[in-house]
């Protein structure tokens, strides 16, 4: 991918809008201060993004991989550098380094159904994959979201949710951890939909991104489902510090999740994957 | 419908996976259709509970009530799913409220019928025990996923 000159050097962005999410959670749309041009990226890939004497967050690209130009974020808000980035305003300048790390295999999943298993914020990683998928949907089989979270209120892009769900190539379930009665959806753990969802287990990429132990519970189920672990694809989390594997802070295994991650093949980490001292 | 078409169905549902065809039989003899519209009760808790149903479309919500927030949706369910397992264990009282979320077609099943068959024949017993295990068991992971409350991560 085409990134900034120097990994380590942060450019500066503007902010161009900020779209509040849920009561924590907000979207930054980036475009370069310095009129320079914006920069390729793959669906899954994260940037480093710099409040100048604060620090460095990671945070995962959630915008238009056909869309350079303009960075997308989602940041939820929950320390002390993400909590200054949620003050941000139109027209605000901070840093940008990156991207950094492995994408979802999008163009390896062309042929196969693709089912997408997000959890809570683990939405904004995999949404620039289905802007791919949407922009080159002859390419693939059945396409399937299936996206869990705490209440109604947690749920991020809900607009869109309601595009996908009104479309008729594209199979959307969504489901809360709880709901007043009133609400006329699915209620349960995220894992409770994937029995539920049509796909040739065979013929089928899976991409998974949530908080880790939904994405334990989601492995079972999709081994429940027969789909083999070469073909499940997961977004790990550590604490990323320099992104290009200098560092060691997010050491997982034998691999750096911001070089080697954050996105891996399940069967090449599934020996440490859940391992409590890993 | 015709006792063979019943058991037909019987046997496409998942929750029979596998189960053989004498059994089917004997379970096709407690079993009847229902259909549900949307936001009708289909048992309240407390309610003695002699059936279960075996949605074969639509969607149920099974819903407690607490003073201070009112109804609260636990889970909902689907086609291909199982309502009720309070009909096996005693006291046989409703541990929950249910209703259909929209139009829902289902399989109702007699389980005063079934604990006799049961008792007849501890084979069958001991299958459709397998059976409704599997479901408790699935039902476990997702309560205790549901008390993990996993969403309170740090992941952007």
């Amino acid at each position: 991918m085409t990134g900034l000159s120097d990994p380590m050097v942060p450019s500066p962005f503007r902010v161009q809008r900020v779209q509040r999410e849920t009561y924590d959670t907000f979207t930054l749309e980036l475009e370069p201060a310095n009129g320079a041009d914006g920069f390729s990226f793959a669906p899954g890939q994260f940037n480093m993004l710099y409040m100048f004497g604060l620090g460095e967050v990671p945070i995962s690209i959630s915008g238009d991989p056909t869309k350079p130009q303009t960075l997308v974020h989602t940041v939820r808000s929950v320390g002390a550098v993400t909590q200054v980035l949620r003050r941000l305003k139109r027209g605000d300048v901070l840093g940008v380094r990156g991207p950094f790390g492995s994408h979802w295999p999008v163009e390896e999943a062309a042929g196969s159904d693709v089912v997408i298993v997000a959890g809570g914020i683990g939405l904004a990683p995999l949404r620039p994959v289905l802007y791919y998928l949407l922009s080159n949907r002859e390419k693939y089989g059945r396409i399937v979201l299936v996206y869990g979270a705490r209440t109604l209120q947690d749920m991020l892009y809900k607009v869109e949710l309601e595009k996908w769900r009104g479309q008729f190539d594209l199979e959307v379930e969504v489901t809360v951890d709880t709901a007043a009665a009133s609400y006329r959806g699915n209620v349960g753990v995220v894992t409770t939909l994937i029995p539920r969802v049509q796909f040739d287990p065979l013929h089928t990429v899976a991409m998974v991104c949530g908080p880790e132990v939904m994405m334990r519970f989601t492995l079972r189920e999709l081994e429940a489902r027969d789909v083999g672990p070469e073909s499940i694809f997961i977004s790990m989390e550590r604490n990323m510090k320099c992104a290009i594997g200098a560092c060691g802070h997010c050491q997982f295994g034998p691999t750096f999740v911001c070089k080697d991650g954050p996105v891996f093949r399940y069967d090449r980490i599934q020996a440490f994957f859940a391992k409590r001292e890993v | 419908m015709a006792m063979e078409t019943l058991e037909r169905v019987l046997a496409e549902h998942p929750f029979f996976k596998g189960l053989e065809r004498p059994y089917l039989q004997l379970l096709a003899e407690c079993a009847s259709r229902v259909r549900f519209d949307a936001g009708e009760v289909i048992f309240r808790e407390g309610e003695e509970s002699n059936l279960f149903y075996l949605i074969r479309h639509g969607k149920v919500a099974v819903e407690t009530f607490a003073p201070n927030r009112g109804p609260i949706t636990i889970q909902t369910l689907g086609e291909g799913e199982v309502l009720g397992w309070s009909w096996l264990i005693e006291p046989y009282r409703r541990r929950f409220d249910a209703r259909s979320v929209e139009l829902t077609r289902a399989i109702a099943i007699d389980g005063q019928c079934i604990r006799g068959r049961c008792e007849e024949d501890h084979d069958f017993g001991y299958e459709l025990m397998k059976c409704v295990a599997h479901v408790m068991d699935k039902r476990l992971q997702a309560t205790r996923l549901q008390l993990l409350d996993v969403y309170d991560g740090i992941r952007s």
